[in-house]
């Protein structure tokens, strides 16, 4: 066991995959020599040489559609999209290809063995196209797997579910928490079962939902509404698709509230589906409107990041206005 | 048959087209120390024209180098230069008309200061503030202005490339003897973007010239792991396209060709290709560090290829420029920089309002009630919008 950050956890991860599948290989923009552009890769090439891990040609719509060539044939493809806002060229070949593969042939073919990591998310004054949550229009496409972990030692044990899966996964990497998120994670190889959500705090009066980055951000809230004496129950979700219902309605059920927390604007965000498959399950139980907050309906802008942000002060106040209601 | 594989001979026998059968020749008019090739044909050009070109080359010097300080000292989040690569890019934009479209990449600001962009717009752009023709909304650097005809930047790749066919058919269509104007690196010429836009614009005999810089990096990527053809240029007969290759270091070259390149796309209304080739001296971004995949020879070796000297000591030669004037126009240029530096790092960023205004012609009913609980939400803990403070 040992203090590292997420990137050295994800790092640990990709190796792994690389010492226990002979078929493993790790392709995208930068992420050969150069170990990426955050470095995610580094020494890999080195270690694993330059069939198995390399540069590709600056094409995401190719990277995903030679993924799907790679899985399609029985290799475990580990691609890398450098930038989740860059992620629009490889739709195509994900949301069309990837996610269908197995359905249009009658389970002839599969690309199951396929992971795409990106690096998703703001907080680091990356504008429009460095900062954005693109994970509701994966989660709305039937077939993909969707994972955002919140720690190094979430981001190991996912990761690595995520490659052995049989199935393609889109693994959204939270870029704000690479270097900030340090903490223990065992030297060996361990998985962190999809599709299941995590009760990281247990509380009485309002359950607050979220992932990835904005873990930390719910965590701080629920500290904040301790002080006034409300009682949260924190979960992370983990799994996007498919997520896990009975995980999240049993704790409504207990709450009687609920309270989802998402960076990606609020109209179509994976929110919405959230809070309309809870009011279906527990209908009778809820006491209060389910709340979302989210990030605002306009593109992620630079210099209003702050503003736009759905931060714990935010959800401080949607806490309180929820368990007042 | 009208196109063009009815010239193509019938064989008999099996019979491959070599793959490094493509030669492209290579325009080069100025050399190392300021003086023509023998034979080399002159583009058009006088003093006054050569003036404004080497003002350009100095402004952005100054800029690059000052910026990039601004941004190690954390007074501005990131920036990029274009260091090595002047040539290219003002050469080209010099050959233009100014309403000629020009839909670039990200590091063409030469071309934009070419086409009037002042001192303070930069930094208003730089700095983020309520000045800042973009309202403050993008990262530094991507900057943009419906009066100079320069789009503005748009941080994917090759987006602009098929946008620059519609830009050039769109010209065509108003009647004007205009052409839109392409920037893009040789990286960015592997997404598909490029395929379609070059494709459509031959198809469709767009007036467009796509400009490549091929500097040698797309980030870490040499060309070597980018592409195995004879660089971007040799792809252009496969689409139809008129193609040139250019020594981008070369003022002189890039001058003729985009000028001959104009006249053609105009005269024929389609589009031209040209391939500069040049080298990214500076890192991809200051976020980025080349010393991981380049060693210091290979940069110490394209110093010497300075495509702002060597236009300088032409001038020189020329009896247009004198050391002391070049001199001057450097210490010039820092001042005026730093002082918009100044002023800009003080001007206040854009009011809350702008968050949800051009999300479209007139924010929604939703959009309303979303600024209207932002807003109360901000008033009630004004300590921790510090940037927002007092302006909501």
């Amino acid at each position: 066991m040992a203090k590292i950050n997420m990137l050295q956890a994800i790092n640990d991860a990709l190796s792994l995959a690389f010492e226990t599948d002979d078929k493993a290989i790790l392709f995208g923009e930068d992420v050969g020599h150069f170990g990426g552009v955050f470095r995610a890769t580094s020494g890999l090439q080195e270690k694993y040489g330059k069939e198995r891990c390399f540069n590709t040609p600056l094409t995401e719509q190719g990277i995903a559609g030679f993924a799907n060539g790679l899985a399609s044939n029985g290799m475990t493809a580990i691609a890398e999209i450098q930038f989740a806002d860059y992620i629009f060229p490889a739709i195509d070949q994900i949301v069309n290809e990837s996610a269908k593969f197995r359905y249009r042939s009658g389970n002839e073919f599969n690309v199951g063995g396929i992971t795409y990591r990106t690096p998703y998310g703001g907080g680091i004054a990356g504008g429009h196209y460095h900062s954005q949550s693109p994970e509701a229009y994966f989660t709305q496409t039937a077939g993909l797997k969707v994972v955002v972990p919140r720690n190094a030692y979430q981001a190991k044990g996912l990761l690595l579910a995520s490659i052995r899966d049989k199935n393609p996964v889109v693994f959204f990497e939270p870029k704000r928490l690479y270097r900030a998120n340090i903490g223990e994670v065992p030297d060996g190889d361990y998985e962190i079962e999809l599709g299941k959500a995590e009760v990281v705090r247990e509380g009485n009066d309002i359950t607050l939902l979220a992932w990835g980055a904005q873990m930390e951000i719910i965590e701080e809230a629920a500290d904040m509404a301790a002080k006034q004496g409300i009682s949260c129950e924190v979960i992370d979700l983990r799994t996007l698709a498919p997520w896990d219902i009975e995980t999240v309605a049993a704790s409504v059920k207990k709450t009687g509230r609920l309270l989802i927390n998402h960076e990606a604007p609020l109209t179509g965000g994976f929110a919405g589906e959230i809070a309309a498959t809870i009011q279906e399950e527990c209908f009778l139980y809820l006491e209060s409107p389910i709340s979302r907050v989210c990030g605002l309906d306009t593109p992620y802008p630079l210099i209003h990041e702050k503003e736009y942000m759905p931060d714990a002060l935010k959800t401080f106040e949607s806490i309180k206005a929820t368990v007042k209601f | 048959m009208s196109n063009a594989t009815s010239h193509n001979e019938t064989v008999h026998r099996v019979s491959f087209l070599d793959k490094d059968s493509v030669s492209v020749p290579i325009l080069k008019i100025l050399q190392a120390d300021g003086t023509v090739y023998e034979n080399a044909v002159l583009p058009t050009i006088d003093q006054e024209l050569a003036t404004k070109i080497h003002d350009t080359c100095v402004f952005t010097r100054v800029l690059d180098e000052r910026m990039l300080g601004a941004q190690r000292q954390g007074r501005i989040s990131f920036y990029m230069t274009c260091t090595g690569e002047e040539a290219s890019i003002i050469g080209s934009v010099a050959s233009l008309d100014s309403e000629d479209v020009i839909l670039a990449q990200y590091r063409e600001h030469a071309a934009i200061r070419y086409r009037g962009f002042s001192t303070e717009q930069f930094m208003n752009q730089l700095f983020s503030n309520e000045k800042d023709l973009g309202k403050g909304r993008q990262m530094p650097i991507h900057y943009g202005s419906a009066e100079l005809n320069y789009q503005t930047i748009s941080s994917p790749l090759a987006t602009q490339i098929p946008q620059a066919t519609g830009v050039g058919y769109s010209l065509k269509m108003q009647d004007k003897r205009n052409v839109a104007v392409c920037y893009f690196g040789e990286g960015a010429a592997s997404e598909g973007d490029f395929h379609a836009g070059l494709n459509m614009a031959a198809v469709l005999k767009s007036p467009t010239i796509f400009f490549c810089r091929n500097n040698g990096y797309a980030i870490s990527t040499p060309t070597s792991e980018q592409f195995m053809g004879n660089g971007i240029a040799s792809r252009g007969p496969g689409y139809g396209i008129h193609t040139i290759r250019v020594d981008g270091n070369d003022m002189l070259a890039v001058l003729a060709a985009t000028q001959q390149a104009r006249a053609h796309a105009i005269h024929n209304k389609e589009p031209v290709l040209i391939e500069a080739m040049t080298y990214r001296l500076g890192a991809h971004s200051s976020s980025d560090d080349p010393s991981g995949y380049r060693s210091k020879e290979e940069e110490a070796k394209w110093q010497t290829h300075d495509p702002v000297k060597r236009f300088k000591l032409w001038m020189i030669n020329k009896g247009w420029l004198t050391e002391k004037q070049d001199a001057d126009l450097y210490e010039k240029y820092r001042k005026e920089v730093l002082a918009e530096l100044k002023l800009a790092e003080k001007r206040p960023m854009s009011k809350l309002d702008t968050i949800v205004e051009d999300v479209y012609d007139a924010p929604t009913p939703r959009l309303e009630q979303q600024l209207k609980s932002l807003k109360k939400h901000l008033n009630k803990y004004p300590d921790s919008y510090p940037n927002s403070v007092g302006r909501v």
